[in-house]
């Protein structure tokens, strides 16, 4: 079953056709990558499934539910959870607190004027982030500030703040740039544990390695189209994708 | 660095706070600061910077228009004296209420924005609210010369209670208790020490905690769900309230009400008041707002006979050089050593005076660690 579907999608900026006609499909279940050369418009494409930006046309329907003019933290509150380029996480406090933020958020909602009780007193929601800190092994750092991660326990931090709210779909932009080889191949077995508990992924990336590691299906996007979608195999043969995006070499 | 409270040392140090404030006219005697006058201005712009602190010391949305809702405060004060008692009790509520109402509306504007065009548009809309108490709204705020109380005022709870004042001018009264001197710190400190135990359960508060989130980052908290604005207009409310109530305690203690509190120099003064002690800090606003106070009354007070007393013990000519120069920095001059003091705190301090004594007492610490194995004593400094 598809539990993202976007159609017909349009985006312009000024001159610039960044999107046209942008039809997609994820699978429940799968991790979906989407590939292309620089201003593709991968980016654009993610922000626009994420409230960031509105398509000029098109839809982008999420289990039934239309994205189109929800706002950011909308689209979180329906099982929308996403993953920075650089990561986005709460410099200045604890990775604990870090993780007890999005907890709080999926259970209370948007906003809730909840000034009376103390966090201390939460222990269902400080095990359940404890847990998810386990789950990217980052558990012993808890009282530490964030701002003192390297760039991999960053990326790492920011996945834990995205699982602790057991999204229906995880949406991540470029999860290993900047990061050292030993630093990559963590990450790419953390998402594949990740991958491995049922989660449907969406995955932005540059790095042809973690691409054909992770991914279960394809898109291949160049200048504001999909020219390719299709099993990982069949996308390394395909002459067209070779031809758009690594401009005639070879595999 | 963050550090997990626990339910025991929130308790001692509301404990601490409490007795310290309830002893403040003994503990603040022997510096000269333990007369109630002073005393209540402690109390009072202690609660405006608690509140304060809410929104800047959490947030970090830097208000430049809070003395607003303190003049606002003070004229609903007066006002309810005037119209329905002179029970401190329903002034202070309904200045709170009012500081409230008009944050929602200055808040909702001026959240618009962040940063410096925020700071800007709370000075801006401070600034018109000075403006209008002196000209156009002089009927509610009797302009210049301040709204005071009349023999005439109506009154009506009074007169329905039966309470008459004579042909005297009446002061607020508690019941039969007049709210100058004593009485009226203690009320002050009473209503202190409950905005410091609703401050503190804010800041433990998971709402405490999303506040901190948006001075840490916007963005992440909207993708992870959550709804910035409300979160904001929240602090900004609650600190509007807290600088209502302050206004109105100046009106307890002392019933009349101009605009000049509402100025722009007011809310750059609780500026300086949090960031002093150490904004987002628990006790930091309390310090700062005490160590202003303190300064503008003390060091005001002194005179060239003061200084030349106390530079008798040198020659003559070094007497009459060191009293020159120190007499720049007192009396009219306390600004002066107010302004050095904060640049020297900022430099070396960015945390505020807070930060100091955590260091002093991290070093304290190290010290008998290493000297014996003896536990550690508590101490009244938290580890903020």
């Amino acid at each position: 079953m598809s539990i993202l579907t976007v159609e017909n999608v349009n985006k312009r900026f000024g001159g610039l056709q960044a999107l046209s006609n942008v039809n997609l499909q994820v699978e429940e279940g799968t991790v979906h990558a989407i590939i292309g050369p620089n201003g593709a418009g991968k980016s654009t494409l993610l922000n626009c499934f994420v409230g960031r930006l509105e398509p000029d046309t098109g839809s982008v329907v999420f289990n039934d539910v239309s994205l189109l003019g929800l706002k950011p933290h909308q689209i979180n509150q329906v099982g929308v959870s996403r993953v920075f380029q650089t990561p986005e996480i709460f410099d200045d406090m604890s990775l604990l607190e870090n993780v007890t933020i999005p907890a709080l958020a999926k259970r209370d909602g948007s906003f809730k004027l909840n000034a009376w009780n103390a966090v201390r007193d939460e222990n269902g929601i400080r095990d359940a982030a404890m847990e998810c800190l386990a789950d990217v092994e980052l558990d012993g750092k808890s009282d530490e500030l964030a701002r003192a991660l390297s760039r991999g326990d960053k990326r790492r931090l920011e996945l834990a703040m995205c699982l602790v709210q057991e999204p229906k779909l995880l949406l991540l932009d470029e999860p290993t740039a900047g990061m050292s080889r030993a630093d990559t191949n963590n990450t790419i077995e953390l998402m594949k544990r990740i991958a491995e508990n049922g989660m449907t992924m969406v995955v932005i990336e540059h790095d042809m390695h973690v691409v054909f590691s992770l991914a279960e299906k394809i898109s291949v996007l160049a200048q504001g189209t999909v020219i390719a979608e299709d099993l990982p195999d069949k996308i390394k043969g395909d002459p067209r994708v070779q031809e758009a995006y690594l401009g005639g070499a070879h595999l | 660095m963050y550090k997990a409270s626990s339910r025991k040392s929130d308790l001692l140090l509301l404990a601490g706070f409490t007795v310290a404030v309830l002893l403040a006219p003994f503990i603040l005697g022997p510096v000269g600061a333990g007369y109630p006058d002073l005393l209540q201005k402690f109390a009072i712009f202690g609660i405006f910077a608690l509140g304060f602190n809410i929104l800047f010391g959490l947030t970090g949305y830097l208000s430049f228009g809070h003395a607003a809702f303190l003049g606002v405060g003070s004229y609903a004060a007066v006002w309810t004296f005037k119209l329905f008692s002179m029970n401190p009790i329903l002034a202070v509520i309904i200045a709170t209420v009012v500081g409230g109402v008009f944050a929602v509306a200055i808040g909702f504007i001026s959240l618009r924005r962040s940063g410096i065009y925020f700071s800007i548009l709370t000075l801006a809309l401070a600034q018109m609210s000075y403006n209008l108490a002196y000209s156009v709204l002089t009927p509610i705020t009797n302009g210049e010369t301040g709204l005071q109380l009349a023999q005439s005022d109506p009154r009506i709870l009074d007169v329905a209670f039966g309470r008459d004042y004579g042909a005297v001018l009446p002061s607020s009264d508690f019941f039969g208790i007049h709210m100058t001197g004593y009485p009226g710190y203690y009320f002050c400190a009473a209503l202190f020490v409950l905005c410091f135990f609703l401050s503190m359960r804010i800041f433990r508060s998971p709402f405490g905690m999303m506040l901190r989130a948006v001075k840490s980052n916007q963005n992440r908290m909207r993708y992870t769900g959550l709804n910035v604005r409300p979160y904001t207009l929240a602090a900004f409310v609650i600190s509007g309230m807290y600088a209502g109530l302050a206004g109105g305690l100046l009106a307890v203690t002392d019933p009349l009400a101009g605009a000049e509190r509402m100025q722009w120099t007011a809310s750059g003064e609780v500026v300086l008041m949090t960031i002093l002690g150490g904004a987002g800090t628990l006790l930091g606003p309390v310090i700062g707002a005490g160590v202003i106070k303190y300064f503008e009354n003390i060091f005001s007070a002194f005179n060239e006979g003061v200084l030349e007393q106390i530079f008798s013990f040198l020659p003559e000519f070094l007497q009459h050089a060191m009293v020159s120069i120190s007499s720049m920095f007192v009396g009219e001059g306390w600004h002066l050593t107010l302004g050095a003091l904060f640049m020297v705190i900022v430099i070396f301090l960015p945390g505020g005076l807070m930060e100091g004594f955590s260091r002093i007492w991290q070093r304290l610490r190290r010290m008998t660690k290493r000297d014996d194995d003896k536990p550690v004593e508590p101490s009244s400094v938290p580890a903020e």
